[in-house]
């Protein structure tokens, strides 16, 4: 591989400015909802009231006959539909229940589309959604994981509601737990989550007269859509192009093959009209897929010096009412990360999965390592607690030292590089740790109605989703390579195609970076391309923090052979060997002569030209690379939270935030920053504000933003943020991935300083969201003598 | 149906509209502002916000009747030749990731200068309540308030 031009180039590091801000800031944004076609239709969904239901009948025709109303189908007019996929089918004998688009027989969340309405306008579908008439006989709601498990328990699906058990165990974990002197258990609840990007679904699909399909899509995954559309309608593949065109966050959420999407398809065709579809935000609440939703068991075994000897985890995961695009792989993102930065002998982990009559769930920002870290980080404040340690003591009695790397943890996953200690040391020194334990200890003796409490979060995560062999073996039903492609244009300016889909996370910015750095030139000449699957014929998307750690290499790896091909072409324009071709800053030249060369531009030019080639070579040079990951990304780094918690009120108020994360080499640390805000805000966000709650029959109570508690400015401190960087060792540029870190470190930070600030009340855990009356409970349940 | 007059950045419209159209879609559907994008339905993102006779509203929190005779500025109107201090702001100091939320974020940001020259980090933190990001945690935005501040965007 080429990397004679990676040492001194200025671009890799520098806080460029981004290039997508112009069109964000003016207005001149391209939203699927802008999207306007000759002869479009919108349409409306009619959903469920019901959690669980039969439906008896489905009544389209007043809708029907409603001005501007052009059709409405019932799901039964659909005929026999597929279902909609499952990609992970984590073990063999998993139940994955039939999925269609829309329910005909039976409705098992609330919000489960039953008909949909096609009109001229938006305000004329949703009249005539409101005058389609469904009839339902109820069936019982089954809410709770433990009692759906429980014998006797209502059933979601005819098969049961266990959807699958899936176990892992490495080291002798009986014998780690046998005379353990310290075996302490908690039991743990991750709340359910709405990730909530601001921009809502947004769909828009078009079928012309051959029965070629457009489809633009608020989209995470414009790729995989196009393979799950063309395996769902039987729509031949290269009949599909999927556009994501600008797109306002995804979180997960539109990591997802929705029903909307399909549907949209199925109408467009059977119409031969464009037909839109855009959510209300709480119609979006109640059907983008929900996370997190797990209790958590975990028992962890030390000896009294602090050393922890093992870990044992149980989980309960609710899958909702349907298994997802990845549903049942969230929680084994999580297995391998719950011993953390933690030596230890042994480790077992066992998730079952249950479905209950709810929205399903799926990735969110994180997915099932914000779970990991949350229970790991918890438990070793309790084992400090146990012990009369510091919390920051038992960590650096426990945590892989900087001389071990690379590593291989006791979950099986080789650590290649990593420096716990440096990225605490300046974390400890940025939140003046000294001096806050000194203060909260003054509070103590004092009395202090408001307490001050010490959060720490020494995390770890794995993503870069990943070594397609890894995924394999896990079961997942594709790779996770990544392509990118550069096209050398006569006129010097560089084209650059990837597989990776942005939706705010800067691409054409770094990417334009990693090329400006890799051929020399200038970051204004590159333009890159993404989102469009005409455009860019091959890709996995983007998820798990993997675009740069996956995508980016691949980009690197095809510079590298379009230097190759511009190595040859000079040769024989200066009728040199080509061995004796460097390439450097931009100009290919004769080694110890750089005035005999080219720059890559004129090079470019001269095989647009093509008049003189070596016998043999191809007249381009432009270049593919696939690549496929070796290892995951494993970013750290070490968060702390000061909070002060009001002991009569419950109100928990963040005085500091500090993050310091090693993310190793920076392409861009304006982008890689902003990516830490914004990853510790979300963090923060489950910690103290967000629960999707479903009352007692079913019904989403959070539909609305005023209801489920996105922070404001104003329910969020200022983050003091740093790096430490130590390069990863699996890719030649050195890179992790940054996108979920903030938020797999910030939530156990939060808590972990709640429950600091409370320990001498004898308050052992705050249910999240930590809010006042969660606060003041623990607290008064404390005081009552029974522990929380 | 309604008839209304609106200016919309600078220039005039006559419509017959329902009378339970929402400005935000009058704007997007109807006038072809599609710069000012949606994000909830019940006032709480602020997203569309745009400025109403020079004040800022939550145009899916007004009738497209309620501004018969008014003058409506949206992010697509704010740049004045060059950009607005806020729109270089928000640029410079990263305060957007997605950029959804951006433009009801600048629309609010001026308003807030307008109303307060020189904001505190806390005030501006307050005086942004109403406009949700789910990108950045708030923190650049901030920056780039206090920035266009400094140079004295108050318009």
């Amino acid at each position: 591989m080429t990397t004679d031009t990676q040492a001194a180039a200025p671009e890799l590091g520098r806080a460029r400015l981004r290039k997508e801000d112009a069109r964000l800031v003016t207005g001149q944004t391209n939203w699927t909802d802008n999207i306007v076609l000759p002869g479009m239709l919108h349409m409306a969904f009619v959903r469920s009231p019901f959690a669980h239901a039969r439906i008896t009948s489905v009544d389209v025709s007043a809708a029907r006959s409603m001005p501007g109303v052009i059709a409405a189908f019932s799901g039964a007019d659909f005929g026999g539909q597929g279902s909609l996929p499952c990609a992970w089918p984590v073990t063999p004998d998993i139940v994955i229940p039939h999925h269609p688009p829309m329910a005909t027989e039976e409705v098992r969340y609330v919000g489960e589309a039953v008909a949909v309405v096609v009109a001229r306008d938006r305000y004329e579908a949703a009249d005539a959604a409101a005058a389609v008439d469904v009839e339902y006989e109820p069936l019982p709601a089954v809410l709770d994981m433990r009692s759906a498990l429980a014998e006797g328990s209502p059933k979601v699906h005819e098969a049961g509601n266990k959807c699958y058990d899936w176990v892992f165990e490495q080291g002798d974990v009986i014998a780690a737990f046998r005379d353990a002197p310290v075996v302490i258990e908690r039991n743990y609840r991750q709340q359910r989550l709405i990730p909530c990007a601001m921009e809502p679904r947004a769909v828009v699909a078009s079928t012309d007269v051959a029965g070629e399909v457009t489809l633009w899509s608020a989209t995470q995954i414009p790729h995989v859509l196009r393979f799950a559309l063309s395996a769902f309608h039987g729509i031949p593949e290269h009949n599909i192009r999927v556009i994501a065109p600008d797109v306002g966050g995804g979180f997960g959420s539109k990591l997802q093959v929705t029903a909307e999407e399909v549907l949209a398809v199925l109408v467009s065709t059977k119409l031969r009209r464009p037909v839109k579809w855009t959510e209300s935000r709480s119609e979006g609440n109640l059907t983008i897929h929900h996370g997190r939703d797990q209790w958590q068991r975990i028992r962890l075994a030390a000896d009294r010096d602090g050393r922890v000897r093992g870990l044992a985890v149980d989980l309960l995961a609710d899958m909702g009412a349907y298994l997802m695009l990845v549903t049942p792989g969230v929680p084994l993102l999580g297995a391998f990360m719950y011993p953390a930065i933690y030596k230890m002998d042994a480790y077992s982990f066992k998730c079952t999965g249950v479905f209950t009559t709810k929205m399903p769930t799926d990735a969110v920002r994180g997915a099932g390592r914000p779970e990991a870290t949350f229970a790991i980080e918890r438990i070793m404040d309790e084992l400090a607690a146990e012990l009369g340690m510091d919390p920051m003591a038992i960590r650096e009695r426990n945590w892989i030292t900087h001389e071990e790397f690379p590593y291989t943890t006791i979950a099986t996953l080789v650590y290649d590089s990593g420096n716990y200690e440096a990225a605490t040391a300046r974390a400890k020194e940025l939140f003046r740790y000294d001096e806050l334990r000194a203060e909260q200890q003054a509070r103590r003796e004092s009395g202090d109605p408001v307490q001050l409490g010490i959060g720490i979060s020494t995390f770890t995560e794995m993503c870069g989703l990943a070594p397609s062999r890894v995924l394999g073996s896990l079961s997942y039903g594709a790779g996770g390579w990544e392509h990118a492609s550069v096209r050398m244009l006569p006129t010097g300016k560089v084209e650059v195609v990837t597989g990776s889909s942005a939706h705010g996370q800067g691409h054409e910015t770094a990417w334009s970076q990693i090329v400006a750095d890799k051929l020399g030139v200038p970051f204004e000449d590159i333009r890159v391309l993404h989102g469009d699957t005409q455009i860019s014929h091959k890709g996995m998307d983007t998820y798990g923090s993997r675009s740069l750690t996956v995508g980016g290499i691949a980009l690197a790896g095809a510079c590298d052979k379009v230097i190759d091909k511009a190595k040859k072409v000079t040769a024989h324009m200066l009728e040199a060997s080509e061995n004796d071709i460097e390439f450097s800053a931009g100009r290919l030249h004769v080694r110890g002569d750089p005035s005999q060369g080219h720059t890559i531009q004129e090079v470019a030019l001269a095989v647009f030209a093509a008049h003189d080639l070596a016998e043999g070579m191809e007249p381009t040079l432009d270049s593919d690379h696939t690549y496929d990951p070796d290892n995951f990304s494993f970013p750290h780094g070490t968060h702390l939270c000061a909070t002060e918690v009001d002991t009569e009120t419950g109100r928990v108020t963040i005085r500091s935030y500090v993050s310091v994360d090693d993310v190793g080499k920076v392409v861009n640390p304006l982008i890689v920053e902003g990516q830490v805000h914004g990853g510790i805000a979300h963090g923060i966000a489950q910690a103290l504000y967000e629960e999707a709650v479903y009352d007692e029959d079913g019904n989403l109570l959070t539909t609305t933003l005023a209801d489920y508690l996105v922070p404001s400015a104003a329910d969020l401190p200022h983050f003091v943020t740093d790096r430490t960087e130590t390069p990863a060792t699996t890719n030649p540029l050195g890179v992790k991935g940054v996108g979920e870190a903030g938020t797999i470190a910030a939530t156990p930070a939060v808590v972990n300083a709640i429950v600091d600030a409370l320990r001498h009340l004898g308050v052992h855990d705050v249910p999240m969201p930590c809010t006042p009356e969660h606060v003041w409970q623990a607290i008064q349940t404390a005081q009552n003598g029974d522990g929380a | 149906m309604a008839s209304i007059t609106v200016t919309v950045d600078g220039v005039a419209y006559s419509d017959e509209v329902e009378p339970r159209l929402l400005l935000v879609h009058y704007l997007r559907e109807k006038v072809g502002k599609t710069g000012t994008p949606v994000g909830c339905d019940t006032s709480n993102c602020g997203a569309c916000t745009v400025h109403m006779n020079g004040v800022s509203v939550k145009s899916c929190a007004v009738l497209a009747v309620q501004a018969d005779g008014a003058e409506i500025t949206t992010i697509e109107g704010l740049a004045n030749g060059e950009w607005h201090p806020l729109q270089q702001a928000f640029h410079a100091e990263h305060a957007l990731q997605c950029g959804y939320c951006t433009p009801g974020m600048i629309m609010a940001a001026a308003d807030l200068l307008r109303t307060n020259p020189n904001p505190s980090d806390e005030e501006i933190r307050e005086g942004l309540e109403g406009n949700l990001c789910r990108c950045t945690g708030y923190e650049n935005i901030v920056r780039a308030v206090r920035r266009a501040a400094g140079t004295g965007a108050t318009s």
